[in-house]
């Protein structure tokens, strides 16, 4: 009666361990998502960019109300005389920076949501308030839905999502393709309508890909030989091309896998079809009702030893 | 296993350790308020590189590991089929509701959005891919359950009480402002009393099977508090991002839960001025070094397969915390392998601490330590945020005191000399602990 446990508790800690370790497997065996070309995205060209704004500008007109974007006033400007986001906030879904590194080299670039094949932020959500869109790629939010815990900011390796912090009822603000303003309206994002130089295409990603290795081709030397965003973390809608390393841009090197197919198959793994924890509770009922039984024969009777005994361990 | 193993602490309830906690309590009550009224920046350093701060890391992440108490009790009781420690778990589980509700609680506190959460009870909006789902679903379920597992206690008083503070209360306002008492009063509280009656025993028959559910639930939600930063693979620190996040969680739950009931143990018997249950507690402590060197090995071996072991020990920022961690939980265990240090409630009092602080600074090396989210972000909690927190452990400790003396929760003294030791402990507590060092 008094040592079986042990044993029991080791069967226990071994079939968690190996359910893990099972989830470790199935990670490596099962094939990886499917990229889809069809669907759409933005071609951002560092080397055409000339910092105007106009996209920056545009986007907080188009969609300030609907998604619930502000002018952001910087510390000199008493008057609010200009929108001056200091990076992507709760007010700001794209961003133009200038990178300088000296007089002579230096580059712009723009941030926005990345409208990633497999968004780790879409993984991630546990109401379904962050979507991605079968047909488009398009990564929305839905602020009906979102809880406001936050977890897509921790998921995004690009830190794209941005949480309202000054406000009593806030929400996450992140670039959606314009997918419910001026793509209805004028089949085209607001930023790339606007850009006076060209510097963003909009489009599929196939065709935008095709665009991409053209310029490549046609003008060795001028480019980074590296379209970002088409193998990092998976593919991404939002495409790069820059004359800078991208890193320096701000853009993070990353790895070719979508971090959401390593989480997302280890947890497959523990709760495939809630057999894991089904059975782990059939089996501890089970060992708990036998003890239950085998206590109550000797119930009394161990009571009254316990009791002396744990008596005379003080007295001692 | 029946309800006599249990006794109310009779003692004053308005100490002066009261007042200081509800003082923190209601601090942290003001500025939870502040946070709805003006928004989470105003109160909080959390920031969109750093979108979780202490509340999560430690409310949380941190607060149900030092909940699990009740979780490690009820493995070792009704699993391990050690039933000498039965009087032990109702403490422990009294513990463990407030740890679990209270960090539900801070969840809602730090959500921005808390009026959605219905949402996790719409089958469309379910998202069983997200940890995070599991998670919530998990901790709700498991809250529940604890309550269940608590009700017997409040039952037990129901089914005895006098309903005399009630009375007293009610004839002070009658003499007062000439308010009469309710009419059929009496019947309406006796009435109380039968459902009590009524519904105990039969609670009491499917129990069991709660218990083993509140097993069940912690192994699953403590396993994927680990799971939820496996995505941040570029942000994690590689010192503690690995696929064994789960596992190193889950076990890492257990040893504190098994530390913790050593510590509150000791903390409830000194502060109520009862005998120390030193042959229970050197048993538990016996199992807390075997699960701390299954968890050491799996963080070594894992450091190894993945070639992490020189960063373990290039001695910067991230391998001081690491080593810190390491050097915590394993010195904690050392001291536990001997029989003698066992026996002493000095040395279980601070191997247990060890234990539990390592185990604890794990969680808050994954959570924001070992958390890097790129170049320009740093994050320190303001004191705002660190009084919510406070203010919310205070309620927690506020909880347990009062609790313990209205409700039978707390072990019975069986024998003699266990009462006399409470004698002999209230005249001249100096003296018993030189009794206990000796």
């Amino acid at each position: 009666m008094k040592k079986p446990s042990r044993r029991d508790f080791l069967k226990i800690m071994g079939a968690s361990g190996a359910a893990l370790l099972a989830g470790r497997a199935g990670a490596e065996a099962s094939e990886s998502h499917a990229v889809n070309n069809d669907t759409l995205g933005m071609l951002y060209d560092a080397t055409k960019c000339v910092g105007c704004k106009a996209c920056m500008s545009a986007c907080k007109k188009v969609n300030s109300d609907y998604g619930s974007l502000a002018f952001e006033r910087a510390k000199f400007d008493s008057d609010g005389l200009w929108d001056a986001p200091e990076d992507l906030s709760g007010s700001t879904r794209t961003l133009i920076k200038l990178f300088k590194e000296s007089d002579k080299q230096w580059s712009y670039v723009k941030y926005s949501c990345m409208h990633c094949q497999k968004p780790s932020c879409v993984s991630v959500c546990p109401v379904s308030a962050m979507t991605r869109d079968k047909i488009t790629g398009t990564v929305d939010y839905n602020k009906d839905a979102c809880i406001g815990c936050r977890y897509c900011q921790i998921a995004c390796a690009f830190n794209i999502p941005k949480f309202q912090w000054d406000k009593a009822i806030p929400q996450i603000v992140k670039c959606d393709l314009c997918k419910n303003t001026n793509l209805v309206k004028k089949g085209i994002t607001a930023c790339a309508e606007v850009c006076p130089v060209g510097a963003i295409n909009f489009g599929k990603r196939k065709d935008l890909l095709e665009e991409a290795n053209k310029r490549l081709r046609e003008n060795p030397g001028k480019y980074i030989n590296h379209i970002y965003g088409e193998k990092e973390v998976g593919g991404t809608n939002h495409l790069y091309l820059s004359a800078m390393q991208f890193n320096k841009l701000g853009l993070p090197v990353l790895a070719n896998d979508a971090p959401a197919e390593f989480s997302e198959k280890i947890q497959h793994t523990i709760y495939k079809g809630f057999i894991a924890p089904v059975a782990l509770y059939g089996t501890l009922c089970f060992v708990a009702l036998k003890n239950i039984k085998k206590g109550h024969g000797q119930a009394d009777g161990k009571h009254s030893e316990t009791d002396e005994k744990g008596a005379s361990d003080h007295g001692a | 296993m029946g309800h006599d193993e249990y006794q109310r602490h009779d003692a004053k309830i308005l100490t002066p350790s009261f007042i200081v906690l509800l003082t923190l309590t209601l601090i942290g009550f003001g500025l939870i308020a502040l946070r709805f009224i003006k928004g989470i920046g105003a109160v909080s350093n959390m920031s969109d590189g750093y979108p979780w701060g202490i509340w999560i890391t430690y409310d949380v992440a941190t607060g149900t590991a030092i909940a699990c108490g009740g979780y490690a009790m009820a493995i070792l009781i009704y699993i391990r089929n050690h039933m000498h420690y039965h009087p032990m778990i109702r403490s422990a589980i009294l513990t463990s509701m407030f740890g679990y509700g209270l960090a539900g609680f801070s969840v809602m506190v730090d959500v921005g959005r808390p009026w959605n959460s219905y949402n996790f009870f719409i089958p469309s909006k379910w998202q069983a891919n997200s940890a995070m789902f599991e998670v919530a679903l998990c901790v709700m379920a498991y809250t529940t359950v604890l309550l269940l597992e608590f009700l017997p206690a409040v039952l037990t008083t129901l089914e005895k009480t006098e309903w005399k503070t009630l009375q007293f209360m009610l004839d002070k306002l009658h003499q007062r402002t000439g308010i009469k008492r309710p009419e059929r009063l009496d019947e309406r509280l006796e009435s109380v009393k039968e459902v009590a009656a009524w519904l105990k025993p039969r609670l009491d028959k499917v129990l069991i099977f709660v218990i083993v559910l509140g097993i069940t639930l912690p192994t699953m939600h403590q396993s994927s508090l680990g799971s939820l930063l496996l995505i941040a693979s570029t942000k994690v620190h590689p010192l503690w991002h690995t696929g064994f996040l789960p596992l190193l969680f889950l076990i890492n739950c257990m040893f504190i839960g098994y530390s913790i009931a050593i510590l509150e143990s000791v903390i409830s018997c000194y502060a109520f001025k009862r005998p120390f249950e030193t042959k229970e507690l050197s048993g538990l402590a016996r199992i807390v070094p075997w699960l701390t060197v299954i968890w050491l090995t799996v963080v070594i071996g894992d450091l190894a397969w993945r070639g992490q072991l020189m960063a373990a020990l290039s001695f910067d920022f991230y391998s001081r915390f690491f080593l810190l961690e390491f050097c915590l939980v394993a010195g904690g265990s050392l001291l536990l392998f001997s029989g003698r240090k066992r026996e002493s409630i000095r040395w279980l009092f601070a191997s247990a601490a060890l234990i539990v602080l390592g185990g604890a600074l794990y969680r808050f090396n994954v959570y924001l330590i070992g958390f890097n989210p790129g170049k320009g972000w740093h994050y320190f909690p303001s004191l705002a945020e660190l009084l919510i927190t406070v203010g919310i452990v205070a309620f927690e400790i506020l909880g347990y005191q009062v609790l313990v003396k209205i409700l039978p929760v707390l072990p019975k003294l069986h024998t003699r000399q266990q009462l006399d030791a409470v004698a002999v402990h209230v005249d001249t507590p100096a003296e018993h602990v030189a009794a206990e060092k000796a």
